[in-house]
C-alpha cells in the first residue's frame, strides 16, 4: 500500500508550496481580510494541508506514529481540541489582529488538526470516519445559523455583513459535504452489491479516500 | 479495535490538556469574544493609558492627564456616522442628564482625525447638545497618537463598504488615578449610570 517515492515527493513539494504560498505577507492579509475567507478557505487549506501529510505517510511509518500516538482515538481528541480553540471568535479575531496568534495558527491547525486526523484516518473505520463528516457537518449548521442570526459582531476584525456571509457560506458548505457523503455511502453499497452479484469485478481495492466508498474496514493488527 | 493502556494515556492527556487550553482561551469559559474578553480584562485590571496628544472642537491641546482626580468616560466616534455614534452620542448626553455637575466628565474621540477637522467635531457636538467644556470631543493629533490609543482602548476600526466604518463601540470610564477600569455597552446607561453613582 506504500505509495512510489516518487509520488510522495511530489506531494510533500506540494505541501510545501501550498504553505509557503498561504504565509505570504500578501496572501495572509488577503485571505484574513474576510471572515470567510479567513475562516472557510485558509483555515481548512492549512488542516488539509495537515490532513494530506498524515493521510499519505509511507503504511509502515504511519501506523507506527499512529500506534506512537496512542491510536486513533487519541488523534481525534487531540483534533477536536485544537478545532474547538479555533472556533472560538477570539481566536480568529487575535489570528487577524496579531501576527503571533497568527503563526500559532499557521503551525497549529496542520500540526495539531490535520496531521493527527490523517493519521488516524484510515484506522477509524466507516463509522469513525461517519463520525467525523456528521459533527462536521452538524458544527457547520449550529456555527452557520448562529453567524446569520447574531444581531452583534462576534469578531471585531470582520463586518456584520461578512459575518452574516460566513454563516451562509457554512450552511452551503454542510450541503454540499452531506450531499457528497451520503451519495458516496450509496454508490459504495451499490459496487458492493453488484460484485457479490457477479456482474462486474469489485472495485479493486483503493487507498482510503476521504470518502467512505469503497474503503474496506481497519483492522488493527 | 485495541484500546490499549496507551490509548487510554494519550487520549486522557490530550483531553485533560485540551480542556485546559479551551480554559485558558476562554477566561474559565466566561469570554468567547474579543470584546468580553477586552472588558473582563479591564475589570480585572485597571489598565494605564498612553500619555497621546489630543486637540478639542476648538482646537485646544488635551491630554488624559488633564483629568487627573476627576472620572472620565470616553467614547470612539466619527463625525460622518448616522448609526451607532447616533447610540453614542444619545447615551453620552442621558449620562449628561442625569448625573448634573461634572462627574463623570465626557470626552468624544474621533477615530477619523485625517477628516475630522475641529469645525466638523463641533459641529458633532453641537449636534448631540455637548457644551464644549464638560463634554468635549477631541481628535488625536498624529496617526501614532490614534494607533496608541486604540491599542490601549482595544478598539478595533475597519473600513465598510460604503466608505464608513465600523468599530466595536461602548462607553470607556476612566478613573480618577487615569486608568481604564470599565467598558460598558451603550443601552445600558441605566447600569452604568447607577454604577458610577455606587462608586463615587
Amino acid at each position: 500500500m506504500t505509495a512510489p517515492p516518487l509520488r510522495n515527493r511530489r506531494l510533500w513539494l506540494a505541501v510545501a508550496a501550498v504553505f509557503a504560498l498561504l504565509a505570504l505577507p500578501p496572501a495572509r492579509a488577503w485571505l484574513e481580510a474576510t471572515m470567510t475567507r479567513h475562516m472557510l478557505v485558509q483555515m481548512p487549506l492549512l488542516v488539509g494541508l495537515g490532513f494530506a501529510l498524515g493521510h499519505r505517510l509511507p503504511a509502515r511509518l504511519r501506523n507506527r506514529l499512529l500506534a506512537r500516538a496512542g491510536g486513533p482515538l487519541a488523534c481525534l481528541t487531540a483534533a477536536s481540541f485544537a478545532a474547538t480553540y479555533w472556533m472560538l471568535p477570539r481566536a480568529l479575531d487575535a489570528a487577524a489582529a496579531s501576527a503571533a496568534a497568527d503563526a500559532a495558527k499557521f503551525v497549529t491547525l496542520p500540526l495539531l488538526i490535520g496531521l493527527p486526523t490523517g493519521l488516524a484516518w484510515r484506522a477509524l473505520g466507516v463509522i469513525g470516519r461517519g463520525f467525523v463528516w456528521t459533527n462536521l457537518v452538524s458544527m457547520l449548521l449550529f456555527a452557520g445559523w448562529l453567524y446569520i442570526a447574531a444581531p452583534v459582531r462576534v469578531c471585531n476584525s470582520y463586518l456584520l455583513d461578512d459575518q452574516a456571509q460566513a454563516g451562509w457560506w457554512m450552511i452551503r458548505i454542510a450541503a454540499f459535504i452531506f450531499a457528497a457523503w451520503f451519495a458516496a455511502l450509496f454508490a459504495g453499497r451499490r459496487r458492493g452489491m453488484m460484485a457479490m452479484r457477479g456482474r462486474r469485478p469489485a472495485a479493486p481495492p483503493r487507498r482510503a479516500g476521504l470518502l467512505p466508498a469503497a474503503m474496506p474496514p481497519f483492522r488493527m493488527q | 479495535m485495541m484500546f490499549g493502556r496507551r490509548a487510554l494515556a494519550t487520549t486522557t492527556a490530550c483531553a485533560l490538556l485540551g480542556g485546559a487550553v479551551l480554559w485558558w482561551g476562554s477566561d474559565g469559559f466566561t469570554a468567547f469574544t474579543a470584546e468580553s474578553a477586552r472588558r473582563r480584562a479591564v475589570l480585572a485590571e485597571p489598565r494605564p493609558l498612553p500619555a497621546v496628544a489630543l486637540e478639542d472642537q476648538d482646537g485646544r491641546p488635551l491630554a488624559f492627564a488633564d483629568y487627573a482626580g476627576r472620572r472620565l468616560a470616553v467614547e470612539f466616534i466619527y463625525t460622518r456616522c448616522d448609526t451607532v455614534c447616533y447610540s453614542l452620542g444619545a447615551a453620552f448626553r442621558q449620562i449628561g442628564e442625569r448625573l448634573p455637575g461634572g462627574d463623570p466628565a465626557l470626552l468624544s474621540i474621533s477615530f477619523d482625525p485625517a477628516h475630522d477637522d475641529p469645525a466638523r467635531l463641533r459641529e458633532y457636538g453641537e449636534r448631540f447638545g455637548a457644551d464644549g467644556q464638560r463634554w468635549r470631543i477631541a481628535r488625536p493629533r498624529s496617526g501614532d497618537d490614534l494607533a496608541a490609543l486604540l491599542a490601549a482602548f482595544g478598539v478595533v476600526v475597519i473600513a465598510d463598504e460604503i466608505g464608513g466604518f465600523e468599530h466595536n463601540a461602548a462607553i470607556h470610564l476612566i478613573g480618577g488615578d487615569g486608568r481604564l477600569r470599565q467598558i460598558s455597552d451603550l443601552d445600558a446607561v441605566d447600569a452604568f449610570v447607577a454604577g458610577l453613582a455606587d462608586d463615587a
